[in-house]
Formats: C-alpha cells, structure tokens, sequence
C-alpha cells in the first residue's frame, strides 16, 4: 500500500502542524514501517507509553514529504516481544534497547544488552512503570559492558571516559586502533541518566516546561518550546502571535550562541587558538547581549505555556539588534579568515567522512545530515508559526566532512542573524502571553522543533487533574552519535576529538 | 596571515580590569597571593560532569574566554585530576555517574578543594534524588564551596572559585603538602 493511503486513514494529531496520528495493528506495523522506509521517510523517536492500568503501546514518530506521522502499536501480551524496525531504520536499535531499560518492553532485536541501564536499577525494575516504593536504592556499583571486540595482529584498545580530558559531557569511546588508524568506535551512554522521563511524571504538567529546558541544556529553548506546543495542542490553545514571534526570537538567539561555540572550539582542536579566542569573544557579546535585553544569558526560563515569560520592549530590541549586527560583520571577517588559513583546510576537509548514501541509511539528522546532503530543515520543512512567514533559507552540502559541517554552521549562523533582524522589525503587536486550560485525562500532543542541532520532539500525554501521565524528550543526538561511530572508521585517532565536536552531540539529552 | 594579524591588532586586549570596588575582587586579589604563598604555582582545576543538564558546561566554557582572562589570575583547568588542586562539579550525581565521581576525588591529591556548581549541584535541582540521581553534590563527596544558579554566570562561578581558596589556608597549613613549599600561615 503507498504511504499515501496510510495518511488518508490517519487522524489528526494534536501539537505541533502537519503531524497525523494512526493506531497500528502487528500485521500493520510492519507494512507501514516497510512502506516509509520504502519512500525514504525519517524515524524521529520511537518510545513506549504504557502505565499500571493503561495497555502498553509502541509509539514511533516518522517524518515523510506528506508531512509527519506517528503510529501507536498496542501491545496485546509484554512478554512477547514486539517486531523491531532497527532492520529498517538502524537509529532506532538504542531507542528500543532504551525502551526495555525504562518500561520493560522487549523488541525482536537479538542485541538485548541493555543501554541506558547501568547498575542503577535491576534488570527487574522498570523505572517508568513499577511505582515506588518498589523504587531501588543501589549502593555505588559498575557494571560489565559487553563491547564488540576487534581482533588482528596489532590492534588494540584506548578506553576513554566517562570523565573526560576536558569541559565536556560523561560517556565512554572504546577505539579499536591499529597504530593511529581507527578501526572501530563503540560508544557507550547512559551515564548521565538522572530520570528526567520519571520525574516529569512527578511535575504538574503547566510547570514541567522547567525541567522540558533541563533535558539539554545546550537546546533550553527548543525543548521547552517544543513541550509547551505539545501542552497548548491538547489543551486547544492558540497562543497569541507576538509570543510566537518572540519564541522563534529566542530559538534563532540559542542557534547562534551555539554555532559561534562550536566554531571556536572547532578551530581550537585543529590547533588554532585564535579561532577559540575571537568566537569565545563574541559569543560572549552575545550572551551579555541576551541578559540585557531578555533577563538571560541562557533562555532557561523564557518560553512557558501560552508564550513567553517576558516582553520585549522596543529599546530592548534596538540594542538586540545593533549586537547581531555587530556580530555578523565579525562572523564575516573570521569566515573569511577560516576560509583561507591553509592549517584549517588541511585538518577540516577529508575528516570524518559521512557519505550522503550512508547519511540517509542511518538516518542522519539535523544540522550533520544537512552537511551529508540530507536537505531536511524543520523550519522550511514542516513550519510551524511563526516559521511559515519567515521563508528559511534551509542550508545544505553534500561532502558529509567536518569541513562540510563547519561550512553549514557559518550559512546558518548568517541565515540567523538576518532572521532576528527580519523578527525584531516585524514583531506583531499585542500580548505575548495567554493562559492555557489544563488539558483533558488520556489526550497526546507532539512538539516538534528544529533545535540547533536537529528536530527537538516532546510527546506528552496528560493525566487527571493537571498531572502528567508520561512525557517523552527526544533529542536528534540519539540518531547521530550511533553515525558518529561511522564517521571515525580510518580515521586517525588525533583527529577523534575534531570529528566528535564537529558533530557536538548531547550526552544529557540522550541520556535522560 | 594579514587578516589574522589585522583582526588581532583591531581588536586589542578584550580581557576586563577587574571590577574596583567589588567585594569578589578583594578575595581574588588576596587570592593570588594566597595561591603563589601556598603553591607556588597556577591554581589547577578540573572540571566534572556527574550528571549535569551542560548548562552549567557552557558556563564554564564561557570562564576561559578572553574576557574573564583566567590565566591572567593564574587559574587553569588540567586534563588530569591527578594534576588539580580543585574540582569543580556540576550537575546532581547520577547513579551512573557515582563511582566515577567517587574514583576522581580520590585521584586528586591532597590538599583539594571541591566547589559544587549549579542548582542542581548545590541541592540536586528539579532532578532531586530518585532511582537514577544522588541529588546534591555534598551527598557523595565533601564539599567547600556551593554555587547555585541555573546555569551560574561565569562570574559567580569564579566568585566561588576563588572563595573557596580564601577560606582553605586554615584547611591546608597541616597538610604536608603546604608545608613542603615553606607555607607558614595564611598571608594577611
């Protein structure tokens, strides 16, 4: 059956525009999921619902050009398990071996190590299901982590982490080298588990965006973007359209304090500190700039439900402006400088290869899979407001390198800049804030938001009286870091960290 | 190359004086006496994540931009613990994260300092304890110095950087190490 025909049986799904909601039966599952691998759809997330009294259910977000679909899998007998599509969409083998860790549910995937549990919890234990006081207290303890051994005439091991050689995020990289070359990377996750899934369970549901801004610090606004659009979707909410605005203000802001980041700190591991020196200076002009005219340097607490914390005034939003120009003459003068230094040119280009063919098997997304010819851009793609007015120039290459993705941060960081010019010149009049009813027992909403990185979505089923039933944060560095592995193959082991922080994935956002 | 230069030379020192009349300026001025009478060398930190959201990351990487001038101070982060005299840790401990917390503490010589950045570093945050979070810092190592915010600016960062070393003289004077470089009591 052509996807088509899927769509036309689909309901509409609450959140986030364009997204259709379809209840699957076994047989159907494994038709649909043939037919969107089939017409070159993308997994977003793939995670389960179930409570005490609820019957449990696969949920899987798809993006296809129709526009996005989830599918809901009841789950008729847990114990037998249900049909995997890590055959079909390789992303989602960490997302369902996650799924057996939180809530107990076993895939046909014959790899059934665990991945978010460490030694935590017993295997019996399942956190998002078994209420406390059932609730584990394990004394300090390390477990045995089964990686995949390489063997040959001089290969061997260099074990790094979790506590890194610098100001970076806990996990484990296990290289499988033979003198400089890397043969194999297999990463190990799951150390910064604080159960943020759990504990949204615990949060009234007008008040967890809080926490929804916690899951990756780095992406405060597109999570919590993303779950107040989940929230206002079943709550039957519109929020007023200045609030919009100022939200896409404040995601467009996050995008640029995170690619002039990465930009220094991608020259400072080729060697040039200079690079790390200029952007760590105007990210910092910007920061300042953000706690002047919005209350924040990081926008931690600017979207709630409704719209935005604060207004902007108009003075505010002078000064905002004159800084981001500032900024794009400066980004222009190092763009130039980056361009042509010979040093750079050398260690960016050929690096960490991930070829266009390899990207869209994988499954690789947001800002890395735009540098892998992967043309997909949520903004331009599936727009919400106040996106559909602001025609976003979606950037795209085709080398797949980390020159490549260097490259695709200078567009966007331009692109950027002049959308902030074009919304602080065209901010709507009016209340940037309404209130939101609480949503109805049992009802589902999807936010969906292109975070700097990639596709930010938050799933949120409500509970009785203003609690929340389950709620699923879903950050795009769960299908990269598993293409990260991939991207290092016959590289050489000096140019690991250039690679990693070319992609510059979230250990806490995937984690949970 | 002349790009390079010209951008350099346009743009000066950015690093900024410390403020005059600010009471955190008194305890770094002293402070670098105090680590020079004490250590005889830079301040060395390093920096763990057991659990953290990485706003608190993003923070710390802003301390090391040109403007704050840390090793102006003589303050630096190592790649080691075992070449640190502070922590510096952020996030509630994840139970994952415990016995590797547990493990760097213990590979950092004596004497050290911790300084607990963060909200959630400070009191465990929204995260609070559960199956998979230790909550607070202070719950799985001593700590000296709490900084809370969400993330901390890297001001206030450095604030509790440097009050940790204000207060440590009286902590460190029986220690061997302090005594080995001829420290004989806090400088006045």
């Amino acid at each position: 059956m052509p996807l088509r025909a899927w769509f036309a049986r689909s309901e509409p799904q609450a959140g986030a525009p364009g997204l259709r909601a379809l209840v699957v039966s076994p047989e159907q599952w494994r038709q649909v999921t043939l037919d969107l691998v089939a017409a070159g759809a993308r997994l977003v997330a793939i995670w389960a619902s179930m409570d005490e009294l609820a019957s449990p259910m696969i949920c899987a977000a798809f993006l296809a050009e129709q526009g996005g679909i989830v599918l809901a899998l009841p789950i008729v007998d847990p114990d037998v398990p249900y049909r995997g599509i890590e055959d079909l969409f390789p992303g989602a083998a960490r997302m369902q071996r996650a799924m057996a860790d939180l809530s107990g549910i076993h895939s046909t995937d014959p790899d059934v190590r665990p991945w978010l549990r460490h030694a935590a919890w017993p295997r019996s234990y399942r956190p998002l299901i078994d209420q406390t006081p059932a609730e584990p207290s394990a004394a300090p303890a390390i477990d045995d982590y089964e990686f995949v051994r390489v063997e040959g005439d001089g290969v061997h091991e260099i074990a790094v982490g979790p506590v890194h050689a610098g100001t970076i995020e806990p996990g484990h990289f296990r290289l499988s080298v033979v003198g400089e070359k890397v043969l194999r990377l297999e990463e190990r996750l799951g150390y910064v588990h604080k159960g943020i899934e759990k504990r949204f369970m615990q949060l009234p549901i007008l008040e967890a965006h809080r926490l929804a801004a916690q899951v990756s610090g780095d992406s405060a606004v597109a999570f919590s973007w993303a779950y107040c659009q989940a929230l206002e979707g079943i709550a039957g909410d519109e929020i007023p359209s200045r609030g919009a605005w100022l939200r896409a203000l404040y995601l467009e802001l996050e995008r640029v304090a995170n690619h002039l980041g990465d930009l220094g700190a991608l020259g400072n591991d080729a060697g040039f500190a200079f690079g790390l020196a200029q952007f760590s200076r105007l990210k910092e002009q910007m920061l300042r700039a953000s706690l002047e005219a919005l209350g924040e340097r990081y926008l931690m607490n600017a979207v709630v439900p409704g719209g935005t914390r604060a207004d902007l005034a108009p003075s505010d939003a002078r000064s905002l402006g004159a800084s981001v120009r500032r900024l794009a003459r400066q980004v222009q003068i190092l763009r130039a400088i980056y361009d042509e230094h010979e040093g750079l040119r050398d260690r960016f280009i050929g690096a960490g290869i991930v070829a266009p063919e390899l990207a869209a098997r994988l499954g690789l997304t947001g800002l890395a899979g735009r540098a892998s010819a992967q043309a997909f851009d949520l903004r331009c793609d599936l727009p919400c407001a106040p996106y559909t007015q602001l025609s976003v120039a979606k950037m795209v290459r085709s080398e797949g390198d980390v020159a490549a993705r260097v490259t695709i941060r200078f567009d966007e960081l331009t692109e950027s800049c002049r959308l902030i010019q074009h919304i602080l010149g065209s901010l709507p009049e009016g209340p940037h804030r309404a209130p939101v009813r609480v949503p109805v027992d049992r009802t589902v909403g999807i936010g969906l938001v292109e975070g700097w990185r990639g596709p930010v979505l938050v799933a949120l089923e409500a509970g009785p009286d203003g609690t929340i039933r389950r709620c699923h944060p879903h950050d795009p560095s769960w299908q990269n870091w598993p293409v990260l592995e991939h991207a290092i193959i016959g590289n050489i082991v000096p140019d690991f960290p250039l690679i990693n922080k070319s992609f510059n994935l979230s250990y806490s956002g995937h984690d949970l | 190359m002349l790009k390079i230069v010209r951008q350099i030379a346009s743009l000066g020192i950015v690093s900024e004086p410390p403020p005059a009349a600010d009471e955190c300026l008194r305890v770094r001025d002293g402070l670098q006496d105090r680590i020079r009478a004490m250590l005889g060398r830079a301040l060395c930190i390093r920096h763990i994540d057991a659990g953290s959201c990485n706003g608190c990351e993003l923070e710390i990487h802003a301390l090391n931009n040109p403007l704050y001038n840390l090793d102006g101070l003589g303050i630096r982060f190592v790649a080691s613990p075992r070449h640190a005299d502070l922590l510096l840790v952020t996030g509630p401990v994840s139970t994952h994260m415990e016995v590797a917390l547990l493990r760097t503490y213990e590979a950092t010589p004596d004497p050290k300092l911790v300084v607990a950045i963060g909200d959630c570093g400070c009191t465990g945050g929204l995260f609070g304890e559960s199956y998979a979070s230790r909550g607070r810092v202070s719950n799985i190592i001593p700590v000296d110095i709490a900084v809370p915010g969400c993330p901390p600016s890297p001001t206030r960062i450095l604030q509790g950087i440097l009050t940790a070393l204000a207060r440590s003289p009286a902590k460190m004077t029986t220690t061997k190490a302090a005594h080995a470089i001829g420290f004989d009591g806090p400088p006045e």
